[in-house]
C-alpha cells in the first residue's frame, strides 16, 4: 500500500533519486548510449563545460595549447580512479579518444593528426587550428571506461568510468542503478543512490512523476506539463535548449532553388500559432535558427522570421506561379506538389509536419507529408531525392555550436551536410566557418568569433537553405523533497551531485 | 457420452467398445500430438526464419540508415555513420550469403548477434520473453478469476439481471482502447488512490497495473465465452437430467457443468495466450514493460534483421508450443477427444 509515497529506500536504508526518461539503454557502448551514462555521472570525459558554456576540468586538471596552436597537452587529475580501483593512465585516455574518432563520434570534425600518451597525460596534434576542440572532448562519445569494461572482441560488456557514481546494477535496455563511488577524488556527494529508468510515453512519465514514482522525469508533453503545473506533488523546472525545429529544404529542387520561393515557404508558417497549439507555449516560435539559449550565435539584431501569407502569395506569384484550377500553383507544367520527410522520434514532429501541411496549402503549395525513420532524411539528402525534411536539429551536441554547424554546412561544393544545407552554399559562410576555429578565443579574437558568428546567422535568415520553425524547452518534473535541481541546457549531465534531501 | 462425464476418474472409464485400455490410447495420442506439433514446429522455424529475411530484405529504405538510425539516435546519424554499419555488419554482400550465413549459424543454435545493439540475440530474447511470459500469465489469471466466475454465473441464468449487466460491462471494456483503460486506471489507482505503482518493471508491484489493464480488456470476452459455454450446458438434457434426478444446483453445476463448459473456454483461453506471448505492444510501451513485442517493435524499425528474425522463430515456435499444450489438455478435460483421436 505504501510503496509509492516514499522514496525507494535500499538495503542500506539510503533513498535514491529515480530518474525516468525516453531514452532507452540499447547498448553500452559510449557512441551509442555513452550519454546515459555520462549524465548520471558514472563516466567522465576530459574536459566538461559549465553553466555560462565554459571549460572546466574533468578527467584532465589542466591544458596547454602550444603557440602554434597545433598542440594541446592535457594533464590528467592525479587522484583520478576507476571504479574497479585502477588509477586512470594517459594509455586508458588515448584508447577512449581513439576509439571516439569513429564515423558516429563528434571527434571525427577534429583535424586530428595524432594522439599520444606523456607521462602525466595526453598530447593532441593538430593539422591545422582548432579551438573547437575542447567542447568535441566532452561529448559522451569520448568518455573514459576502465580497460575492465572491454571483453576481448573490444565489445564494451561493462561500465567502469571514473565517475562520482559507480554501475550497482545493469538491466538494459531500460533501467540502471548507481551509488556513490567511495574513491571519488572530489567531494562526497549528499545523493548516494540513484536510478535510471527508460519510459517510453510521456504521458506516463508524468503520471509517474505525479504518483511520487520519479524523482526527476524528464522529457514531458505539453499536456501533461500543463497539468503538472497545479499538481503539489511537483516542482516543474523549464529551460530553452539549444535545438530547433526547421526546414531542410533542397535547394536543387527546381521549385525550391529561387530563394523567393523559400521566402515565401518561410512566410507562410504561422510558427506562433504551431508554438501556442502544439508546444503550448507561444514564446518558443521561431525567429531565426539560432535560439536566444545559443550566445553568440544568436544575434537579437536580426530581423525577425514572421508569418504573412499575402507576401508569401505575391513573392510566389513573381516567381511565375498562378493558382491552378484545384487552387494549387501552377507553372507551365508543373504542379507545386512536394514531399516532406520526418520521423516520430519526437513526438511533435509528426504533428507540427500536419500543421504546416495546411499552412502552405493555404498559399497553394500542396504538400505530402510522410513520416518515416530519421535516417531516411541523411539518405534522401544523399541520393538527392529529398524535396523538405522537418527536422530537429542539437546546436548544442557539443557546447560550442560550431560542431554542429560546420558539419551542416560544410566546404564541399553545395552538395551541403547530412542535417543542413542541401544544394546551397554561400562563399561568405564557407569563409567564416573555416575562419572560426583557428581564431583564438581572446579579447581581440572574441570580437572577431562574434562577427563571424552574425555573418553566418545573417546569411542563413537571407537564404533560408533551412527555414525555422520553433525553438524548444525541455522541462523537468522533480519532487519538491529533492533540493538543488536544475537542468543542464547542453543536456550533458542530471546534476545529481548537485543534489540534497530536504527531509 | 454423460456417463462417461460423471466419473471423477476418467482413464479407468474404459467404454465397451473399447479392445485396448484407454491409458495405452492416450499415451499414444500424446505421442501422435507431441509428432505431429514437432514436424510442425521445423516447418515452422525454417519458414519463419527465411521469410522474415526476404520481407525485410524487400522493404524500401536503406538498412545501413536505418540501423544507424536506431544505434546512434536521429541527432548523430549521418551517411559517414550508415556507411561505417554498412561495412561493419557486410550489408553490401549479396542477400544470399547472408541468408546462407543465418542458416549455417542456426543449425549450431546460433541466432547471432542484433545490428543495432551488438549484444547476441538470444540474450535479449530471453530477457523480453521472461518479462512477457510473466505478464501474459498474470493477465491470464486476471481475466480467468473475473471471467469464469462471472460468466458461469451469467450462464446459468441466460437473459437474468446478471447476465444482462456482464453484457454492458463487457461491451464497454472491449470498446474501450487500451491505452485510455491504462490512463484511467493508473490515475484512479496509482495517482487517486495511491494502490499501486504506476509503472516500471522493477518495482515491487508494478506487475499489477499492466496486468489489469490487459486482464480486465481480455476478460470482457473470455467472459462472454464462457457465459455461452455455460448457458449451452445449462439447456443440454444431460444437464436437465441431473437436476431431476436429484442433484443439487451446485451439484450438477460441479459434475456436469463445469467440465463441459471447460472445453470451449480452454480453446478460447489458448488463443488469448497466444495473443498475449505475441506482446501487448501498447500496454508494454504504456507501462515501460520490457517484453517482446515493444522489442519486435523496435527491431522492425531500426531494421534490426538477426533480432527479427530471432524473434520471429522463437514466437513461432511458441505458438507451436501453446497450440500442443492446449490441444493436450483438451484432451485430457475432453474424453471424446481422446476416443476419436485413437480410433483413428
Amino acid at each position: 500500500m505504501a510503496h509509492t509515497s516514499a522514496p525507494a529506500s535500499t538495503e542500506a536504508g539510503e533513498r535514491a533519486v529515480r530518474v525516468i526518461g525516453p531514452w532507452e539503454l540499447s547498448s553500452l557502448d559510449p557512441l551509442r548510449n555513452g550519454y546515459l551514462f555520462s549524465r548520471m555521472q558514472v563516466t567522465e570525459t576530459l574536459v566538461d563545460f559549465d553553466a555560462d558554456g565554459l571549460p572546466t576540468p574533468a578527467l584532465a586538471a589542466r591544458w596547454q595549447l602550444s603557440a602554434d596552436q597545433l598542440t594541446w597537452r592535457f594533464t590528467l587529475q592525479p587522484g583520478a580512479r576507476f571504479h574497479d580501483g585502477t588509477p586512470v593512465r594517459p594509455a586508458h585516455v588515448v584508447a577512449a579518444l581513439e576509439r571516439a574518432r569513429h564515423a558516429a563520434g563528434m571527434l571525427r570534425v577534429a583535424p586530428i593528426a595524432d594522439i599520444g600518451a606523456e607521462p602525466d597525460g595526453i598530447r593532441i596534434v593538430l593539422t591545422r587550428p582548432f579551438t573547437p576542440l575542447l567542447a568535441l572532448l566532452s561529448h559522451s562519445s569520448a568518455q573514459v571506461l576502465a580497460p575492465a569494461s572491454f571483453a576481448p572482441d573490444g565489445n564494451v560488456r561493462a561500465i567502469i568510468g571514473s565517475g562520482p557514481y559507480r554501475i550497482v546494477d545493469l538491466e538494459p535496455p531500460q533501467r540502471f542503478s548507481i551509488a556513490a563511488f567511495d574513491g571519488w577524488r572530489g567531494m562526497a556527494p549528499a545523493v548516494r543512490r540513484a536510478s535510471y529508468l527508460s519510459v517510453g510515453r510521456a504521458e506516463m512519465r508524468a503520471l509517474m512523476a505525479e504518483g511520487g514514482q520519479a524523482e526527476l522525469a524528464y522529457g514531458l508533453d505539453p499536456g501533461s506539463i500543463a497539468r503538472l503545473a497545479t499538481s503539489p506533488n511537483v516542482r516543474l523546472h523549464a529551460v530553452t535548449i539549444p535545438r530547433t525545429t526547421a526546414l531542410k529544404v533542397n535547394a536543387g529542387h527546381p521549385f525550391l532553388a529561387d530563394v523567393a520561393v523559400r521566402r515565401a515557404l518561410s512566410l507562410a508558417i504561422d510558427r506562433r500559432g504551431i508554438a501556442t497549439a502544439i508546444l503550448r507555449d507561444p514564446a518558443l516560435a521561431a525567429t531565426q535558427l539560432f535560439p536566444p539559449s545559443l550566445t553568440g550565435w544568436h544575434d537579437d539584431a536580426l530581423p525577425p522570421l514572421h508569418f504573412d501569407s499575402a507576401t508569401a502569395r505575391a513573392l510566389l506569384a513573381q516567381s511565375g506561379w498562378q493558382p491552378g484550377a484545384d487552387g494549387i500553383l501552377r507553372r507551365g507544367d508543373a504542379r507545386f506538389a512536394i514531399t516532406l520527410r520526418t520521423f516520430p522520434d519526437r513526438p511533435e514532429l509528426p504533428v507540427i509536419a500536419t500543421a504546416l501541411q495546411e499552412q502552405f496549402r493555404q498559399v497553394g503549395i500542396a504538400m505530402r507529408v510522410a513520416v518515416g525513420n530519421s535516417g531516411d532524411i541523411p539518405f534522401a539528402h544523399r541520393d538527392g531525392s529529398l524535396d523538405i525534411g522537418l527536422m530537429s536539429r542539437n546546436y548544442g551536441v557539443v557546447p560550442d555550436a560550431f560542431g554542429t554547424v560546420s558539419q551542416d554546412f560544410p566546404p564541399n561544393g553545395n552538395k551541403g551536410g547530412d542535417w543542413g544545407a542541401m544544394g546551397w552554399a554561400d562563399p561568405a559562410v564557407t569563409r567564416a566557418l573555416a575562419a572560426l576555429p583557428s581564431t583564438p578565443a581572446d579579447a581581440d579574437g572574441g570580437q572577431l568569433r562574434g562577427r563571424l558568428r552574425r555573418q553566418i546567422a545573417a546569411t542563413l535568415q537571407r537564404d533560408l537553405p533551412l527555414i525555422p520553425v520553433v525553438w524548444y524547452r525541455q522541462t523537468l518534473a522533480a519532487s519538491p523533497r529533492l533540493g538543488g535541481v536544475s537542468i543542464d541546457p547542453f543536456e550533458r549531465s542530471y546534476r545529481l551531485t548537485q543534489m540534497h534531501w530536504h527531509s | 457420452m454423460s456417463e462417461s462425464m460423471n466419473e471423477p476418474s476418467l482413464p479407468l472409464a474404459a467404454s465397451p467398445v473399447q479392445h485396448t485400455p484407454l491409458r495405452w490410447r492416450t499415451t499414444s495420442l500424446v505421442g501422435r500430438i507431441l509428432l505431429q506439433r514437432g514436424l510442425q514446429a521445423l516447418v515452422v522455424a525454417a519458414l519463419v526464419g527465411t521469410l522474415s529475411f526476404l520481407m525485410m530484405r524487400m522493404l524500401p529504405g536503406d538498412t545501413a540508415f536505418r540501423v544507424a538510425a536506431a544505434r546512434y539516435g536521429f541527432d548523430m546519424v549521418s551517411a559517414a555513420a550508415a556507411e561505417a554499419v554498412r561495412a561493419e555488419l557486410g550489408l553490401a554482400l549479396p542477400w544470399t550469403d547472408a541468408l546462407l550465413r543465418w542458416w549455417h549459424h542456426l543449425l549450431q543454435f546460433d541466432l547471432g548477434l542484433s545490428s543495432v545493439t551488438g549484444a547476441p540475440v538470444i540474450d535479449e530474447i530471453v530477457h523480453q520473453l521472461g518479462h512477457t511470459l510473466r505478464l501474459a500469465v498474470a493477465a491470464l489469471a486476471v481475466s480467468c478469476a473475473i471471467a469464469v466466475p462471472l460468466g458461469f454465473a451469467a450462464g446459468l441464468r441466460a437473459g437474468g439481471a446478471l447476465d444482462r449487466g456482464t453484457l454492458v460491462a463487457s461491451v464497454l471494456l472491449r470498446a474501450m482502447p487500451p491505452f485510455v483503460l491504462g490512463i484511467v486506471l493508473v490515475t484512479v489507482l496509482a495517482i487517486e488512490w495511491n494502490l499501486m505503482p504506476a509503472g516500471g518493471h522493477h518495482v515491487h508491484g508494478a506487475l499489477l497495473m499492466p496486468a489489469l489493464t490487459l486482464g480486465l480488456g481480455l476478460a470482457a470476452t473470455s467472459m462472454r465465452v464462457a457465459r455461452n459455454a455455460m448457458a449451452s450446458v445449462a439447456e443440454a438434457p444431460y444437464f436437465a437430467f441431473a437436476r431431476v434426478k436429484g442433484l443439487t444446483d451446485g451439484q450438477a453445476l460441479l459434475r456436469h457443468g463445469v467440465r463441459n463448459a471447460a472445453i470451449p473456454l480452454v480453446a478460447y483461453l489458448g488463443v488469448q495466450l497466444v495473443y498475449l506471448v505475441e506482446g501487448v505492444v501498447v500496454i508494454e510501451t504504456l507501462f515501460a514493460w520490457p517484453g517482446i513485442g515493444h522489442a519486435l517493435v523496435h527491431a522492425i524499425f531500426g531494421r534490426d534483421v538477426p533480432m527479427i528474425q530471432g524473434t520471429a522463430l522463437v514466437m513461432g515456435l511458441m505458438f507451436v508450443a501453446l497450440n500442443t499444450l492446449v490441444d493436450l489438455a483438451c484432451a485430457w478435460i475432453d474424453p471424446r477427444v481422446r476416443l476419436a483421436r485413437g480410433r483413428r
